[in-house]
């Protein structure tokens, strides 16, 4: 085993800790079992699934390929990080709505990824989310909830006023059938506050 | 959240007015998802938590001679370890396949096998101490592949099995005359086909949390989509009462049946922190999850199917051989599925149904999303293909000449509930343009349509007793809040919000005025758990009739206050008031504080058991259903001749879904089977390699990691137009089917039936690989696929008439045949339900 302990100043969120950890350990590691963030996911620990995913100066990082070691001075942002105060961002708000996230386990590597993406292109095509999300899987949506979700909340944070699509929320229309549409206000869901 | 645009459903039948029962809104897991706030296993931290590795073997089949310690010892941190000969019980999933051990005792049946568990102060540790352990092995010869089981009968996986050799089970059975149905075939169509086996690679890698609570008591959180039988194995192995065993399934990051059986781990994990005093947990690593597997078995078919001029079908006879690998885990349910379902989709007056299933050195297979039915189903629906352009007749049309009909009872005694699997294809149909395009595309491009149909929910639990599959229990009072109790587990498929909106929509309040405790055999009433898409029919039953009794006890209490009868009070909005005067009425939560004052405390109970299905034939448990879900696609693919490279352009695909209790839920089930069996078409397979001589020759996983395991990424999934198409079938709360498996089925079939129609050729197997075209269009036969079925002893036949015959569920000979065989009844799903029940007393204390 590799000996050695390594005391850093690490800033994750936005808040400065004291860590120390041993100086082998990953990132996906530290922020799990020395910081109790674990919201950050784990599918292989090998650089192959994209549930790790954190953001390090605003980039997507895989944590369990990165040793915490190298964390000095940088910005680290996890999805316990996401949420401004109690409430949701558009993308969070989005992916709970629309079915993006099912069992929920890649949700955190797909929510930083994405927000890493937003920040760096504010209106990308559907190609682009999928090209941009390719390194993360999903086993549970089959990928289209998950981009309809990001489009969505990348047209909100333009500033677009956008209603969520009919056939998103209720299949396609089954031909040969009536439908009419009406806005309404829609039922209170979980209570929050978004 | 931001204001959907609000459809009203669309069946064609008025559907019941609801407040939130078939509207989309937020799962109530949503918020915790998105978060990252949801506690999964491994995110459980307990004080004085260690940690526990496993040694598994590195050899395939082998007698263990000896097991060294002393090196792993020195590691410091180590805190203790176990050996086999410390749990001798066996445990299994199905009472008649008990054969595995919490860890191996004698013999290693496969690479991956647990031998050593090791307990340490860190995970490090741990694995370092795990990798000192020494196993001194006698190797046995490799059983590598069906071929080679049936070849080989010596020696045998397991010893003390019941078949023959390395024969698990075989099984054969025939329901009316199917020679007489082949002589009176204008064309029968025999064709040969192999399905690879593949693996459900949950994101979730599966992790434990054992807690000592007392000198004889443990709670176990565990990443099982089945607490339940989990709670069975551990009171087996352990040797405690279940009443002293607590078992809490965590939100499982994904499962699609791979956490389904009872596992070692979780079984060494309770042990290990018994012995230790503290608690223990263990996580899989990925390349361990590939062991655990129990995924989609291999299963070699051959199908014998007769057709009239017209296209009207005279009969089948099926052949199934499944590699089953190296321990029984739902294995003999899984043979029976691969004959069950056949009959529930298209009239078949008979049907032949011979299944075998072997034992392999390779991890076990078991249920995977469709459990046993996908294989058939995808030669079955290429079959049908090949009949259509035989015959002349149009594919879609076809399967329209032969669709089963509501209520049916099929050839062999599946009693059918609500079919809208005509409005399916016709919806498939339209919305591909399928009759202006199909046939008609330039060559490369073409369109394939298939069908399907599933169980919602076994009939039969996995062991025999009397008492319900699912159980709920409301405790409301002076707050206006609901609790919720039910033994459900939610697996990502929404099983949480069925509930919770059940109970909200039936006692008319608000989904945030819900509280849930689930998956808990301390704290919950018993559900069977997530496997059979049984839960949001049998969960959605039970909460509809413990939500019914609230709501009779509330409106009692209301109606004294207000002065109104019981039956003019209307739940809703959060109020209970007179329908004749809607000003008149209470708050909920006044409803309850009059209640409760009434009564005293509040609480109701509610249960589901499955109606009695009418087979009464030996393996007639597997099959029945409360009703099916129907599911038709059509896939769209390109193909280039040159290279083999195809692509699916486009997926439609309608599911029969009774109706929608939540359609983005539903929505989400559809596309996610869509997608796992396009990565099962197209390029996920379990597959194994020998390791060269000089080392060992072992039979190795060739692909034991994510990244050479392929499997769909975003910019593999093709557009995906989705049809719900609704029509209340009784038996489901509210109308509701299954959504999670069937969908999956018939994606297969309509791909490898697009790539006929673009290129002219057949690929009877799957993954469908770029060479397998190529050569195809090389052959003579412009096809690629196996060639033989072997030669299977599948035992005697059971003969059992049809209803058409004027059958009675029995089979002909059924009690000599059983007489003869000296067969014990206690198989569970094996025998027949009288049998089993007459014996009641010993086959629930096993
Ligand atoms: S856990 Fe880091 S990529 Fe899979
Ligand atoms: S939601 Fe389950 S893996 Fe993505």
């Amino acid at each position: 085993m590799a000996g050695g302990i390594t005391t850093l100043d690490l800033r994750i969120n936005g808040e400065q800790r004291v860590v120390a950890f041993p100086t082998h350990h990953t990132l996906l590691e530290v922020l799990r079992e020395e910081c109790g963030l674990t919201g950050t996911k784990h599918g292989c620990e090998l650089g192959e699934c994209g549930a790790c995913a954190v953001l390090v100066d605003g980039r997507p990082v895989l944590s369990c390929l990165a040793l915490a070691a190298e964390m000095k001075g940088r910005d680290i942002e996890t999805i316990e990080g996401l949420q401004e105060s109690n409430e949701l961002v558009p993308l969070q708000a989005a992916f709970a709505d629309l079915g993006a996230a099912q069992c929920g386990y890649c949700t955190p590597g797909i929510l930083m990824t994405a927000k890493a993406l937003l920040d760096q292109k504010p209106d990308p095509s559907r190609k682009e989310i999928s090209e941009g999300l390719a390194g993360n899987l999903c086993r549970c949506t089959g990928y289209h909830k998950i981009v309809e979700a990001v489009e969505w909340a990348a047209a909100v944070e333009r500033g677009e006023n956008r209603e969520y699509d009919a056939e998103t929320l209720w299949g396609a229309t089954e031909p040969g059938l009536e439908t009419s549409l009406e806005t309404g206000p829609e039922t209170p869901t979980d209570g929050s506050t978004d | 959240m931001a204001e959907p645009v609000r459809k009203q459903p669309r069946s064609p039948v008025p559907v019941r007015e609801t407040s939130i029962i078939g509207k989309p809104f937020r799962r109530v897991d949503g918020r915790p998802k998105v978060t990252g706030t949801t506690r999964f296993a491994d995110d459980l931290d307990i004080p004085r938590l260690c940690f526990m590795k496993l040694s598994r073997s590195t050899v395939p089949h082998a007698r263990i001679r000896s097991i060294d310690l002393t090196r792993a010892r020195e590691i410091p941190g180590v805190l203790g370890f176990l050996t086999g000969d410390q749990m001798p019980e066996t445990f299994g999933i199905l009472p008649v396949s008990q054969d595995e051990h919490a860890l191996c005792l004698d013999k290693v049946r496969m690479v991956g096998d647990p031998v050593v568990a090791v307990a340490a102060l860190s995970e490090d540790a741990a694995h370092e101490a795990a990798l000192l352990v020494e196993i001194d092995y006698e190797p046995l010869a490799t059983i590598s592949s069906l071929e080679d089981a049936l070849a080989t009968p010596e020696p045998r996986v397991h010893e003390d099995a019941r078949g023959e050799g390395n024969v698990h089970k075989a099984v054969s059975m025939e329901f009316g005359d199917l020679d007489q149905a082949h002589a009176e075939a204008d064309l029968v169509l025999k064709d040969t086909f192999f399905y690879q086996g593949n693996t459900h690679l949950p994101m979730e890698q599966h992790s434990a949390v054992a807690v000592p609570e007392d000198e004889d008591r443990i709670t176990l959180y565990s990443s099982t989509q089945t607490p339940h039988y989990v709670h069975r194995a551990l009171t087996r192995v352990l040797g405690l009462p279940a009443s002293r065993i607590r078992v809490v399934a965590t939100p499982n990051g994904g499962g699609f049946g791979g956490k389904s059986d009872p596992f070692n781990h979780e079984i060494v994990a309770a042990k290990m922190a018994l012995q230790l005093g503290r608690p223990v947990k263990i996580t899989l690593t990925r390349e361990e999850v590939f062991y655990c597997h129990r995924g989609r078995h291999p299963v070699l078919m051959t199908l014998e199917t007769g057709f009239k001029k017209d296209g009207t079908l005279t009969g089948q006879h099926l052949k199934s051989a499944l590699d089953g690998g190296a321990y029984g885990s739902y294995g003999i349910a899984s043979t029976y599925y691969t004959g069950a379902l056949q009959t529930v989709t298209y009239k078949l007056p008979a049907y032949r149904f011979d299944g075998v299933r072997v034992f392999t050195n390779k991890p076990p297979c078991g249920p995977k999303r469709g459990h046993g039915t996908p294989q058939p189903r995808f030669g079955w629906e290429i079959q049908l293909d090949k009949a259509a352009h035989r015959l002349g007749i149009d594919p879609a049309e076809l399967r329209l000449r032969n669709l089963e009909t509501e209520g049916a009872v099929t050839a062999n005694w599946l009693k059918l509930g609500t079919i809208e699997l005509q409005r399916c294809i016709e919806a498939v149909v339209e919305g591909s343009g399928w009759r202006e395009r199909y046939g008609k595309m330039p060559e490369g491009r073409g369109l394939g349509i298939a069908c399907g149909s599933y169980l919602c929910g076994a009939g039969l639990p996995i062991y025999w007793n009397h008492m319900p599959q699912s159980g709920v229990q409301l405790l409301l009072d002076r707050s206006g809040g609901v609790a919720v109790f039910c033994g459900e587990t939610e697996i990502g498929q929404g099983s949480d919000s069925v509930l919770a909106a059940i109970v909200a929509e039936v006692l008319g309040i608000e989904l945030a005025d819900i509280r849930l405790c689930v998956a808990d055999t301390d704290l919950t009433p018993v559900d069977l758990g997530s496997y059979s898409s049984r839960v949001t029919l049998m969960v959605g039953n039970a909460a509809v009739e413990a939500a019914e009794r609230a709501k009779d006890l509330l409106a009692k209490a209301a109606a004294d206050e207000l002065e109104v009868p019981t039956e003019r009070l209307v739940f809703a909005s959060g109020r209970v008031f007179d329908a004749a005067d809607p000003d008149r009425g209470l708050s909920f939560q006044e409803t309850c504080i009059a209640a409760e004052a009434r009564f005293g405390t509040l609480g109701t109970v509610g249960s589901y058991t499955p109606p009695r299905s009418p087979g009464r034939y030996r393996g007639a448990g597997v099959g029945p259903s409360p009703t099916y879900s129907y599911t038709a696609s059509v896939v769209e693919v390109e193909v280039d001749s040159d290279t083999g490279i195809y692509r699916p352009l486009h997926v439609w695909i309608a599911h029969d879904i009774g109706r929608s209790l939540n359609p983005v839920l539903v929505l989400g089930q559809v596309e996610g089977s869509v997608y796992m069996a396009l990565g099962e078409a197209m390029m996920e397979e379990q597959e194994f390699r020998r390791l060269p001589p000089r080392r060992s020759r072992a039979l190795v996983h060739k692909m034991p990691s994510m990244l050479e395991y392929k499997s769909p990424t975003f910019c593999d999934m093709p557009p995906v137009t989705t049809y719900l198409i609704e029509q209340e079938d009784p038996r489901g709360p509210f109308g509701a089917k299954e959504v999670g498996q069937g969908p999956l089925l018939p994606v297969l079939p309509a791909l490898a039936n697009g790539i006929f129609d673009a290129v002219g050729v057949r690929v009877d197997q799957v993954p469908i690989q770029p060479f397998m075209i190529l050569s195809a269009l090389a052959a003579k036969h412009r096809r690629f696929g196996p060639d033989s079925f072997p030669d299977v002893n599948f035992g005697e036949t059971l003969a059992v008439p049809t209803p058409m015959q004027g059958g009675d569920g029995k089979a002909i000979d059924d009690l000599q045949a059983r007489r003869r065989s000296g067969m014990a009844s206690t198989t569970g799903t094996m025998t027949t339900r009288d049998e089993a029940l007459s014996q009641h007393k010993k086959l629930t204390t096993d």
